[in-house]
């Protein structure tokens, strides 16, 4: 994961450039979150296709309504985080539905069930991406790497303290996705579109 | 080991899989049943008894195949309910879960199992710190707030082991750290790595197409830079994907030099300055800032002059970091070509030798960008896919459109004979012409007139005609095959075929 903490001044200054109308600007948006984008949408699909599907529909709404986004609310790129779990999550319950109505396996609490864990999927990967970079990173390491604590403070060059302040921060932020609804926890919860 | 057992516990339980999140533990493992029941079980009935034993052992499960029940058991009850049942759920098992396998080491106020504190702590909603008399020998005595401080990486099995006990000696005690451990367990299931950035190339062109299908663009970028960008995304595509070390792989830079094979070394990084470097040209035509600007004489602007003008002042070997420049620059040169529009397609771009109106700079630059990218994907093993055939077309055009030009330098410099006189021909007449063929996707048929740049290639002038695959031919104008090489089907004038090979391998430049 690269960090890649743009400056609001990228945000507004793509918005505007979208609302003009400029195709370039919209290559631009698409370089810089297809793979969010993509990723998140696989994540609760799982399904390359349908992933592909959701990509296009997001960067089209983006596109065709560039005024939804509004810069103060905060990040560009958490606003097309949003948007994309709450249409991949829609697609998902839709599809679902179909195949039950044609009489495929399940029930509909079991639908129940798996949308809302794709939405609670959705919403931690979204949250262990805009999370800080220097939290993402610690959890990186203590995860990923499998390093403990103490050498994911070395390794980040801080303090003892500081890497376990992180880990803490960092999966207490990640752990508000399960909370649904509570403020604070961005995608799924409208604010896009 | 105690230690050991939330290490064993991390790749089964929280590890990343298909399934997302803890949810299927939470709601098969015995915990989630059984586990609100038994917490419920001492504190409303006061049966200590069945009720602990029933918390004990499902908590110690997991653990006990590591022999140690007080941190399996604290492994244990917080994967459980960590499931996206809901925090209130959640919030019950837990601590009876922690505290029932706690309760069975103290076996405090005489009555074994009898979870006193818990129940206090739970009834009350209060963490009791410090209230309790000290724990059995623990080898580390750490007070409240550290042991606050650590639940994070005691949730992420990044503890020492001394810490792991000391931590779960301590979620027995205290609800307010039992309930965070908890959250933060499951949040640990939310981990997931990074879905693979390989998006397939072809998404990019069908996502905008369907965009600006719906909502036409009022400045758009113009045809004859669309293949610019593509080919610059999927390069951007590949570098996001390799690794640090891999920027410093070698790659050698081939190209003909009068007929002779010609190569440079360089690495992957230096590649990238290579195409920065070039590129940069293009945006000086367009009166883009120079990147170079204070490493070259404006006057000279020949590509291979400022590469080398660009390696040599970099005091480090270019590395990744080269790629943001290089990538800010081809973004803004798309764009800029967008607001200068349909009108500026004639501008020249200056190579130092010559000159490229603006639309062929930018298809010239594409394919570059493509050839570069092969050379990179060769050096890192990487897969990489020819262009669109629309924009390999476009390559192919230009590299025939380009030979004329290159027949008479050839001719100019004594590479290839004079044309006989015979055939000399006015501008704007049809003169003797090769028919090349370009077999695959992205083909078609050029005649080329051979005998001066300002005839017209003629079907009925046609004295050779060639046969070849579009990637092959595109290769044997970057100057990665050779004219020998070339596997080219061949009918009519022997010279005249030679020639217009040769040729072609010439448009190859550093």
């Amino acid at each position: 994961m690269t960090t890649k903490d743009a400056p609001p001044r990228w945000d507004r200054k793509m918005q505007q450039r979208l609302a003009r109308g400029e195709a370039a600007a919209l290559g631009e948006l698409y370089d810089r979150f297809a793979s969010l984008v993509h990723g998140l949408a696989h994540r609760v699909l799982g399904d390359e296709r349908a992933a592909d599907g959701i990509t296009r529909d997001v960067f089209a709404h983006v596109w065709e309504h560039p005024d939804a986004y509004d810069p103060r609310q905060g990040p560009l790129r958490s606003w097309v985080a949003a948007l994309t779990a709450r249409l991949a999550v829609q697609r998902l319950r839709t599809t679902e539905t179909a195949a039950l109505a044609r009489g495929g396996e399940g029930s509909a609490e079991e639908l129940e069930v798996r949308v809302r864990r794709a939405s609670v999927a959705a919403r931690a990967d979204y949250i262990a991406h805009s999370m800080p970079a220097p939290l993402r990173a610690a959890l990186e390491l203590a995860y990923f790497q499998r390093r403990d604590y103490r050498q994911t403070a070395a390794d980040l060059g801080v303090t003892e303290d500081e890497a376990r302040r992180r880990l803490r921060l960092g999966l207490q932020l990640l752990s508000t996705a399960h909370d649904a609804g509570t403020p604070g926890a961005p995608p799924g919860c409208g604010g896009a579109a | 080991m105690t230690g050991a057992d939330p290490h064993d516990d991390r790749p089964t339980s929280p590890a990343p899989d298909a399934e997302p999140g803890p949810g299927p533990e939470g709601t098969e493992g015995p915990d989630a049943s059984d586990g609100p029941g038994a917490a419920h079980g001492p504190r409303a009935g006061g049966d200590p008894g069945d009720g602990g034993t029933d918390a004990s052992r499902d908590a110690c499960g997991p653990g006990a195949a590591d022999g140690a029940g007080g941190p399996g058991a604290g492994a244990a009850g917080a994967d459980g309910p960590g499931g996206p049942g809901g925090a209130g759920a959640g919030g019950a098992a837990g601590p009876g879960g922690v505290a029932g396998t706690d309760g069975g080491g103290p076996g405090a106020d005489g009555a074994p199992r009898i979870p006193l504190p818990r129940a206090s702590v739970e009834d009350g909603g209060q963490p009791l710190p410090g209230t309790r008399p000290a724990p059995p020998p623990a080898p580390l005595v750490l007070d409240h707030h550290v042991l606050k401080s650590l639940l994070g990486a005691w949730a992420l099995a990044a503890c020492s082991p001394e810490e792991t006990a000391a931590v779960e000696e301590h979620l027995g005690d205290c609800g307010g750290c039992a309930d965070e451990a908890l959250r933060l367990r499951a949040a640990v299931g939310l981990l997931h790595p990074p879905e693979s950035l390989d998006l397939d190339p072809g998404l990019r062109t069908r996502v905008l197409q369907g965009c600006l299908d719906r909502r036409p663009p009022r400045i758009p970028v113009p045809p004859w830079a669309t293949p610019y960008d593509a080919e610059t995304a999927r390069l951007d595509a590949l570098l996001q994907d390799i690794g640090d070390d891999e920027w410093d792989a070698p790659v050698r830079l081939r190209w003909f030099e009068r007929d002779e094979e010609t190569s440079r070394r360089t690495t992957v990084a230096g590649v990238i300055a290579h195409l920065l470097s070039v590129d940069g040209l293009v945006g000086v035509a367009l009166g883009l800032d120079d990147p170079l600007a204070d490493l070259t004489d404006p006057d000279e602007p020949s590509p291979a002059r400022r590469t080398e003008a660009y390696w040599r002042a970099s005091r480090l070997p270019p590395s990744r970091t080269i790629r943001a420049p290089w990538r800010d620059q081809t973004h803004a040169l798309v764009r800029t070509v967008g607001f200068t529009g349909g009108t500026s397609g004639g501008l020249g771009v200056s190579y130092g030798d010559f000159v490229l109106p603006l639309r062929d700079a930018m298809l010239d630059r594409a394919f570059e960008c493509w050839v570069h990218a092969e050379d990179i994907a060769e050096a890192v093993d990487y897969p990489y896919e020819p262009p669109a055939p629309r924009h390999l077309h476009e390559m192919i055009d230009l590299a025939a459109r380009m030979l004329p030009v290159a027949l008479a330098a050839r001719r100019q410099v004594g590479l290839s004979g004079p044309a006989p006189a015979r055939h000399l021909v006015a501008a704007g007449t049809p003169g003797r012409s090769l028919r090349l063929e370009i077999e695959g996707l992205g083909g078609g048929e050029w005649l080329i007139p051979l005998d001066s740049p300002g005839a017209i290639g003629s079907a009925d002038h046609e004295v050779a005609h060639v046969a070849l695959d579009g990637v092959e031919f595109c290769r044997l104008a970057a100057g990665h095959v050779t004219p020998q090489e070339a596997a080219a089907g061949q009918v009519g004038d022997r010279d005249a075929i030679r020639d217009v090979l040769h040729a072609a391998a010439s448009l190859s430049r550093m």
